[in-house]
């Protein structure tokens, strides 16, 4: 694959590309994407220029903007279609209006009255998609790139690449639709399940387990930067942090601890895994560093250190301990010490993650039920954002404004009614979802978007 | 160890006991049964639970023995002593109540009570291992009080 790239947009898309597809089809024989700039119908300077948004989006609860996404033909035109919309519609900020006419030249006239502030128009023919976008009002040409495919299972792919672009240029933000999410696939009976380690789009498309599920999985852990999971399993009876490449399909021990190593998660430079190990009635954080296999000790509270996830800028690590007698979220340094409590609401925290964009810790909350909410690195401006009978495993995608998330639903006698699923919510609190999995589903971990 | 032979109810017992290491499904809970059951091996699975209890309940958040807990182990203890080459695994579980990780570590202080005590009593370490399936092996599969009490235990299986 070599991408024939001239704007700065692109280069940004082609950057993502390489990692990306070796991690995801391994060794299998599939084409690459290729992208390329389309110029304007008007020929304007600046077309493709990352520039400033179109739309600002604030915390705040906006109406959808209106967008004209147009048929790209039957086929894989019509998957594209309907990938671009779903993405764009469920993230709440757009309203995708449909359209028939996929035409060079938008009528802006009839667009502007039905209120669309973008346009859509692109077509599909073979392995090739074009698309622009548009600027309703002035009628100018925002986008314009041409993607060549070969082979179905990218088709999908390149219509998340479309939505990110128009995601990115309608609101200054980078998109999260070309990622992925870890999880565990789970079958069987409440009392004996098959957990499998699985990894889907972040759609819920392309599923697919990793394990056989012979020996228990937990929490899978996505590398912000490579193509690994780390995650918990009990091969062997021996429950400990392993790392899963999913390119090789190898697996590897991380660590090599006595007690029950647990809770995983990457720093933000991807070269090392903080987790917990258990020691008498309590657990340990260590972090351990996966070029050298080292280990360094960060609390020895003898309570019980666990969930212990990287500020973004890798200088700190939030986690929960039970050492004050109920589990409350504590910041220490990422070299250990200095520890200080920053949760102080009625009820016990834990699992906190850092947003990526450093502003909150999204947490959850046992008081009576389970709740998900975000707080200030501070503990200052605790929001709640759902509950449920258990709500748990809060991942950001990797731009911050969305989470997703574990919902249990309570069971009944005999394990009926018990439902396990993965679900989504804006960082507002606002536009909760289900993600589609073949299975129950848990544990979700969202990829970044450079992997 | 290795069973060469059983009765009849003890093969159905460990039929569902020996899936891989995890014997809940055959247990009789607190089976503080003191009479003998006739047709189990001596020092199997299907003994421990039937003739001893194989497991000890905890309240909740707490890896703290009741007094039931403690005469259990008492029994399981002796029981150890009567078959030496007996290998256990101590298996800490929890309710639903906690997150997964936390109820890892919790179900890991569980097991490590359970083992503690055991150890008190004269069982050679060298005997026990631990292990902890958080909250992902619940013997009662519903949701409510009575569920979450089955939930919270330690669990003592023949290796």
């Amino acid at each position: 694959m070599r991408p024939i790239i001239s704007d700065k947009e692109a280069d940004i898309l082609s950057d993502m590309l390489l990692p990306r597809r070796t991690m995801l089809y391994g060794c299998a024989a599939v084409g690459g994407v290729l992208a390329t700039p389309l110029s304007s119908a008007f020929a304007q300077s600046g077309d493709n220029a990352p520039g400033a948004a179109e739309i600002t989006v604030d915390r705040a609860r906006n109406e959808p903007i209106p967008i004209v996404v147009p048929s790209f033909g039957s086929g894989n035109g019509a998957t594209i279609t309907q990938v671009i919309t779903d993405d764009l519609n469920n993230t709440g900020l757009f309203r995708v209006i449909s359209a028939t006419s996929s035409s060079a030249t938008p009528d802006f006239a009839s667009y502007k009255a039905m209120g669309a502030r973008a346009v859509v128009t692109g077509n599909t023919s073979g392995g090739r998609v074009e698309f622009r976008l548009w600027n309703t009002l002035t009628g100018q040409q925002i986008q314009g790139t041409a993607y060549s495919f070969s082979g179905s299972a990218e088709v999908r792919r390149v219509a998340h690449m479309i939505g990110d672009v128009i995601y990115e240029r309608m609101l200054g933000e980078k998109g999260y639709f070309n990622t992925r999410i870890a999880y565990v696939s789970q079958t069987g009976r409440r009392s004996n399940p098959t957990k499998k380690l699985a990894v889907m789009d972040y759609d819920g498309a392309n599923s697919r387990t990793l394990t056989n599920g012979k020996w228990l999985v937990l929490t899978p852990r996505f590398s912000p930067v490579s193509n690994q999971v780390a995650f918990m399993s009990y091969v062997n009876d021996r429950p400990r942090v392993y790392l899963f490449n999913l390119q090789t399909g190898q697996q590897r021990l991380l660590g090599d601890f006595s007690g029950i190593s647990f809770a995983p998660r990457f720093s933000p430079d991807g070269r090392s895994v903080v987790m917990s190990v258990t020691r008498g009635a309590g657990s340990d954080i260590y972090v351990v560093d996966l070029a050298s296999g080292s280990k360094r000790q960060l609390t020895s509270s003898g309570a019980i250190d666990t969930s212990p996830c990287y500020s973004p800028d890798g200088s700190q690590i939030v986690f929960s301990s039970d050492r004050g007698g109920k589990q409350q979220l504590y910041i220490m340094s990422a070299s250990g010490g200095g520890a200080h409590r920053i949760s102080y609401g009625s009820g016990s925290y834990a699992g906190p993650v850092w947003s990526p964009r450093k502003d909150v810790i999204a947490f959850v909350r046992i008081s009576g039920g389970f709740s998900l909410g975000v707080m200030a690195p501070d503990g200052t401006g605790e929001r709640i954002l759902t509950k449920g009978y258990t709500v748990e495993s809060p991942t950001f995608c990797p731009n911050g404004r969305v989470l997703a998330f574990c919902n249990q639903s309570a069971a009944g006698a005999g394990g009926s009614g018990f439902s396990s699923s993965i679900k989504t919510i804006d960082v507002t609190g606002f536009n909760e979802h289900s993600v589609r999995t073949p299975t129950m589903a848990s544990g979700p971990s969202w990829s970044s978007s450079n992997t | 160890m290795k069973l060469k032979l059983l009765g009849a109810f003890g093969a159905a017992l460990m039929l569902a006991a020996c899936g891989h290491s995890d014997d809940k499904g055959a247990s009789t809970g607190n089976g503080a049964a003191q009479q003998t059951v006739s047709g189990v091996v001596p020092g199997s699975q299907a003994d421990l639970v039937a003739n001893v209890g194989d497991r000890v309940f905890f309240p909740f958040n707490s890896n703290n023995l009741t007094s039931d807990a403690r005469s259990t182990l008492n029994r399981q203890s002796e029981w150890l002593k009567r078959y030496p080459n007996v290998q256990v695994m101590v298996a800490g579980n929890c309710d639903d109540r906690g997150t997964e990780e936390y109820n890892i570590a919790l179900g890991s202080r569980r097991a490590n009570a359970a083992r503690d005590y055991l150890v008190s009593l004269g069982v050679s370490s060298d005997r026990i291992t631990t292990i902890s399936y958080g909250k992902d092996r619940p013997i009662s599969e519903g949701d409510n009080e009575e569920a979450y009490a089955q939930n919270r235990n330690a669990t003592t299986s023949v290796r």
